[in-house]
């Protein structure tokens, strides 16, 4: 009996080491979550601590709650510095086809256009264009590549 | 009672084809392709000479541009010249049938061209080695320069008479040739022969561009440009270079598409994230709102007889392929296989849409009767889009794109062909890399 109780434990915790472990590679490995991309190698900064990208899911345009907080960052940034326009470029990776691929650029674009404006950024200070597959950051063909190019940069434009 | 149906089917036969005993079935991939004999044209030793020219090449030039379009075919053996049994003036006045039945030629081409007053006149005759008749028989004057269309439209003429259906060999392939690094690709309209031959560029890579497309009709083409950053619908005049922006709307116009009339454009709208279909009348500029949903519509084709559209969109989710009547009434989807479907082109015969699926991180090009039965996948990728048609509804144009290293390299784009039959998969020469391409309809008619 005390040997079945034991034997449970182990089990248990066998399962745990396990499902910890699925869990950790799956996210740390090439930092991903899902697949959205969740580093920092392709980005860059608007000022210091406010980054200028957020990352998309395959043939997603919601926004991640990092994404998120990212576009909140830019948000106070933009309500710091009122003189300043943005460009928001949204960008589709290349496993689909060129005008889908168009089509959701700009609706990822718009998301992050949305998400400024309901934390008092003015539409008017936000352009917004898709370049669709045709500007990779990471020219490679694998999985990390597509999910640093599923994104939207906001670009200054003044 | 068998040999009543036999004796049937063989008179329905016969009546269908008259009196020649050779023909090619196009509606099946070819493995036994008809053997064909191409006899270099005659050059008349009176021709003049012409500037750039050399005339008394032309007969030898003309019939290795025939040989290379049949060969494209799949269909057609072109013979080697080594074996011809009969000099060209000969062989054009009477074949000696047995002799070239000899050599195993089912067919025969002969022809001779003659230069005079700055004109290149030109005749050939089709000759049916098996009935030992003339098949065909046709003569035609043109400018010099012309030499290579002379070739297309003979090859046209032969390629008729021998399947029963019309050709594609005098047409025009425009496409988007690629240069330069992947992360910053130099894209530019670019035009060429369907065999590859004068390429000629149109833009100068100063804007990207994408997906140019024919005008059934004319010589005007569609595409999109990121002039000035606002990526928008234009036309350009391919004779002229005259161009102009056709979607000028507050927001990115993409997709265009020429109506079968050529007197619309049919095109994609996205305004803030929302991407809908819309017509524009050339003529009168009038405007027309074809779908209104939250979801992604685009990549609109017009069924043959402009009654139907058929679009891709995201409404169910996924991209998938769904037909309208063309004012936008009852959508229906036609693609529920596993998988997601994209670019639907509908054939210029109206009897299939081809399109694009990708499923478990695999491209294919692929066709489906306009109510989505009848799937059938052609080829399998890396990535691969874009298929267009040759006017005769017979063969698709796409490209594909290789799989690139770590650091983007290895990367390519290239046109390539493939029978509806699913044979025939080839790639097409062009001096760049190539994508997007949009075949014209035949140029002369």
């Amino acid at each position: 009996m005390k040997f079945n109780i034991n034997l449970k434990n182990t089990l248990l915790i066998l399962f745990a080491v396990f499902a910890l472990s699925a869990c950790s590679t799956g996210k740390k490995a090439n930092n991903i979550d899902g697949d959205v991309y969740t580093g920092t190698d392709t980005v860059e900064y608007l000022a210091a601590g406010v980054p200028d990208r957020v990352f998309f899911a395959t043939n997603k345009s919601s926004l991640t709650t990092k994404a998120r907080e990212t576009l909140r960052k830019q948000a106070t940034y933009l309500r710091k510095n009122k003189n300043l326009n943005v460009t928001i470029e949204g960008h589709a990776d290349e496993r689909g086809t060129r005008e889908y691929n168009l089509a959701l650029g700009e609706r990822r674009a718009n998301a992050a256009k949305d998400y400024l404006m309901t934390y008092g950024i003015s539409g008017k200070r936000i352009n917004v264009i898709s370049y669709g597959k045709e500007r990779p950051v990471n020219t490679a063909s694998s999985a990390l590549a597509w999910s640093q190019n599923r994104r939207s940069v906001t670009v200054k434009a003044n | 009672m068998k040999n009543i149906i036999l004796i049937f089917i063989i008179s329905l036969f016969n009546f269908k084809i008259s009196y020649a005993l050779i023909e090619v079935d196009i509606t099946r991939g070819n493995l036994d392709p008809l053997p064909i004999a191409v006899s270099p044209l005659h050059v008349d030793i009176k021709s003049e000479q012409i500037k750039d020219l050399k005339v008394k090449k032309l007969g030898d030039e003309i019939s290795r541009i025939i040989e290379r379009n049949f060969r494209s075919t799949g269909l057609f053996n072109p013979l080697k010249k080594e074996a011809f049994v009969q000099k060209p003036d000969i062989a054009h006045l009477k074949p000696r049938f047995e002799d070239w039945r000899l050599i195993k030629a089912q067919a025969l081409v002969t022809g001779k061209l003659f230069v005079s007053n700055g004109k290149l006149k030109v005749e050939f005759r089709l000759w049916d080695l098996t009935a030992s008749k003339e098949m065909t028989a046709l003569a035609f004057t043109t400018t010099p320069k012309n030499w290579r269309r002379v070739a297309h439209i003979i090859s046209d003429k032969i390629y008729e008479r021998l399947t029963g259906e019309a050709g594609y060999f005098d047409t025009r392939i425009i496409y988007v040739a690629e240069t330069g690094p992947k992360n910053l690709r130099v894209k530019r309209l670019a035009i060429m022969d369907q065999d590859g031959a004068n390429t000629k560029y149109l833009t100068l890579g100063n804007e990207l561009v994408l997906t140019p497309r024919f005008n059934p009709t004319n010589q005007l083409v569609t595409y999109l440009s990121y002039f000035r950053n606002l990526p928008r619908v234009y036309l350009l005049d391919i004779e002229t270079g005259m161009q102009e922006v056709v979607g000028n709307f507050p927001g990115m116009t993409f997709a265009p598409r020429f109506s079968p009339d050529g007197k619309k454009i049919i095109m994609s709208f996205a305004k803030d994230g929302n991407s809908d279909i819309f017509t524009m009348d050339l003529e009168t500029r009038v405007v027309e709102r074809i779908t209104e949903h939250s979801s992604i519509d685009t990549s609109p084709s017009f069924s043959p007889d402009g009654k139907y559209i058929c679009f891709n969109s995201d409404r169910s989710g996924l991209q998938q392929i769904y037909v309208m009547k063309s004012d936008g009434t009852g959508v229906k989807r036609i693609t529920f296989g596993s998988g997601i479907y994209g670019t639907p082109v509908w054939s210029p015969r109206g009897d299939l849409i081809a399109f694009t699926k990708v499923r478990k991180g695999r491209f294919y090009i692929g066709v489906m009767r306009p109510d989505g039965t009848g799937e059938r996948l052609l080829t399998e990728n890396f990535y691969q889009e874009a298929p267009s048609w040759s006017p005769n509804g017979r063969v698709l144009v796409f490209y594909r794109e290789t799989k690139s290293g770590p650091k983007g390299e290895g990367f390519s784009a290239k046109l390539w062909s493939i029978d509806i039959t699913g044979y025939n998969e080839r790639k097409m020469g062009t001096e760049t890399d190539a994508s997007d391409p949009s075949w014209s309809s035949l140029l002369s008619k």
